[in-house]
């Protein structure tokens, strides 16, 4: 279970305070798959940050898997996001240098694996994503497609439990944004907690509920 | 996972990392290459002049102290026939040994030039008179033969030992041993042959013995050359008389080397008005050698660490510049979950990676340059295995003191600002 109680996230700019959230209390169960929708500025990415262990909040309380979360130091929130959460960003964020195999063996070695353990892991999860067979590529010779099934592989390498999904299918075609989402709903059907940012409706329809923010405060629960 | 597979993976990336990007990495480890390899180049040259040089100080033996009989300036005049009157003598050489305590033995020498013969053959020999102490004071390899004895002393007896070149050049196809040579007008049995020592000057002091050097008995040199010795030059007659040109003391400790020389200079300065003798003392050269080798070792210092200075800063320089290029891997990193101290150990490693390749690099041509300086200018050099172990731990160090602030820079990157980074 994922959960926020009175969050708040405020930023000093300049002489200005801004409230990027103003006192969000939401919970997202464990296997729940959820779209979070707002206008740029309504502090959606600002929570997914939060909710990523990338940022922490001002005020309030974030609990994850249990654990208070919310103002653990910087080393205990790596750990912390090694061990739960899975990212998939909008632009890939795969490591251009490195191979598909091995950006997938990203958080496995970073998790202290044998080598032989993380290319077992490495090239079951890229059989996972259908694409076995692009092992040795780099991501410049891949789609943007496959450049995303990819991070995927990767987000999936540490089995999380929550998967962060920010505009997954904002630098993809519509048919290869849908694959993507099919490949995400599996998941949730496997049991896996969904969260994306998305300001798209259509991708916003594959999930459960949706939660739109405005001004940073949540705005509605469909 | 092991720490050493660990460590093994951090050194297999940097490696890779830096061969994505091969004339930079390259040319960023010129500074520690030539760095590297100019102070290994540096310090063969200067040991191999400094081993040579307190080498040739070490033959004349660091527990001895040689005296040479020298004609002083005001002694010389334009008189075109007169006598001068020099040197040590051999009043001088039994003062020494019985007042001093601390002299072991004493050896006195007559160097006396003079042409030698041997059938057709001559040659310019330098008959050495002297004792059989001499052989063991100036420590030579026998080759064939015995030294000269103590009964040959006492027997004033025509017998020599010749030095291996001085065998050679006289008495090329013959038997050596039993062989006679001239020298005047007298016959000398060869009865040994020691090893020549390549003559020639160690910080100013002439060696006592040279290659071309025949050994006979003191008494015998006294009876046959007298203490007189004449020298025909320009026209001019010039007699000279000296009663022993050499006297090489053996001191009993080397601790008391300096202070008996000092004895001694006393001693002779109480008998010599002029002063026509000169005092020189090997141990103090030696010293003086290895003092003059530590400011040189100074000096190389200071450049090499000038040079692994301005390397280093090379470096760092790419290291940030990389950071800043890599502020989207760095970001993307932490977010999977890598923690500060694991990029600060990826950047780090990358960096000594980088400077200990320059290091091996400099090392190779550290070691070249002494054999292309001993190839073509003819000096020794010998590289020192610490300037080899020493060069690589800098390098080491260089990357390390040079690697660790971009390292700090990247971990501190925050990992929101670094994946928005284009």
């Amino acid at each position: 279970m994922v959960s926020l109680k009175d969050v708040r996230k405020i930023y000093q700019m300049g002489s200005e305070q801004v409230h990027a959230l103003d006192g969000v209390s939401i919970e997202f169960a464990q296997g729940s798959f959820w779209a979070i929708m707002g206008p740029s500025g309504s502090g959606k990415s600002t929570m997914l940050n939060l909710l990523g262990c990338l940022d922490r909040p001002t005020s309030g309380t974030y609990t994850l898997a249990g654990e208070d979360v919310s103002q653990l130091e910087d080393d205990d929130l790596s750990a912390i996001r090694l061990k739960y959460l899975g990212f998939v960003f909008q632009s890939f964020n795969l490591i251009s240098q490195l191979t598909v195999r091995e950006n997938i063996e990203l958080p496995l070695f970073y998790q202290g694996w044998e080598p032989h353990e993380c290319a077992a892991r490495a090239i079951e999860m890229a059989e996972r994503v259908e694409l076995g067979d692009r092992l040795g590529h780099r991501p410049a010779e891949l789609s943007g497609g496959q450049q995303q099934r990819v991070a995927i592989a990767r987000a999936l390498a540490n089995d999380p439990r929550v998967i962060l999904a920010d505009e997954p299918t904002g630098n993809l075609d519509s048919t290869t944004g849908d694959h993507i989402m099919k490949l995400l709903g599996e998941l949730h059907q496997q049991g896996k907690t969904i969260l994306i940012v998305t300001h798209e409706e259509e991708i916003a329809a594959w999930a459960e509920h949706r939660l739109h923010m405005r001004d940073g405060l949540i705005d509605r629960i469909d | 996972m092991t720490n050493i597979s660990k460590f093994t993976r951090l050194v297999r990336l940097g490696i890779k990392t830096l061969l994505l990007h091969k004339l930079r990495s390259l040319l960023t480890m010129l500074g520690v290459v030539f760095g590297v390899g100019s102070v290994i180049a540096m310090l063969a040259v200067g040991t191999g002049a400094s081993e040579e040089a307190q080498s040739q100080i070490r033959r004349l033996g660091s527990q001895n102290i040689i005296l040479h009989s020298v004609q002083s300036q005001q002694d010389q005049t334009t008189d075109r026939v007169r006598m001068s009157i020099y040197g040590l003598t051999y009043d001088d050489e039994q003062r020494i040994r019985e007042t001093i305590p601390t002299v072991r033995r004493i050896v006195p020498a007559k160097l006396i030039p003079h042409e030698a013969r041997v059938g057709g053959r001559t040659m310019e020999l330098r008959i050495v008179g002297t004792t059989p102490d001499w052989f063991d004071l100036v420590e030579r390899e026998l080759i064939a033969g015995r030294r000269l004895h103590q009964r040959d002393l006492a027997t004033r007896a025509n017998v020599c030992v010749l030095t291996e070149r001085s065998a050679r050049r006289l008495l090329a196809t013959e038997t050596i041993l039993g062989n006679r040579i001239r020298v005047g007008s007298n016959y000398y049995e060869v009865v040994g042959i020691i090893r020549s020592e390549t003559g020639g000057t160690a910080g100013g002091v002439q060696t006592p013995d040279q290659e071309v050097d025949a050994y006979i008995p003191l008494t015998t040199a006294r009876e046959r050359f007298g203490d007189i010795v004449m020298r025909r030059s320009e026209g001019s007659f010039e007699r000279s008389m000296v009663e022993l040109h050499q006297l090489v003391v053996e001191v009993d400790e080397l601790e008391n080397v300096e202070s008996t020389a000092e004895a001694i200079e006393q001693l002779l300065r109480r008998f010599h008005p002029r002063e026509d003798y000169r005092v020189s003392v090997p141990l103090a050269l030696l010293r003086q050698a290895e003092a003059t080798q530590r400011t040189f070792n100074i000096v190389l210092g200071s450049i090499a660490g000038i040079s692994l200075l301005v390397g280093g800063i090379g470096i760092m320089n790419i290291m940030l510049a990389s950071v800043t290029e890599r502020t989207r891997e760095i970001g993307i990193r932490r977010a999977i979950g890598a923690k500060r101290s694991q990029i600060i150990g990826q950047f780090l490693i990358e960096t000594i990676v980088l400077s200990s390749a320059g290091g091996l690099l400099g090392i190779a041509v550290g070691v070249i340059i002494p054999q292309i300086i001993e190839y073509f200018a003819g000096m020794p050099t010998i590289v020192p295995m610490y300037a080899i172990v020493l060069s690589l731990g800098i390098s080491v160090g260089v990357g390390v003191l040079f690697g660790i602030y971009p390292a700090i820079r990247a971990a501190r990157l925050d990992p929101i600002v670094a994946l928005r980074h284009e």
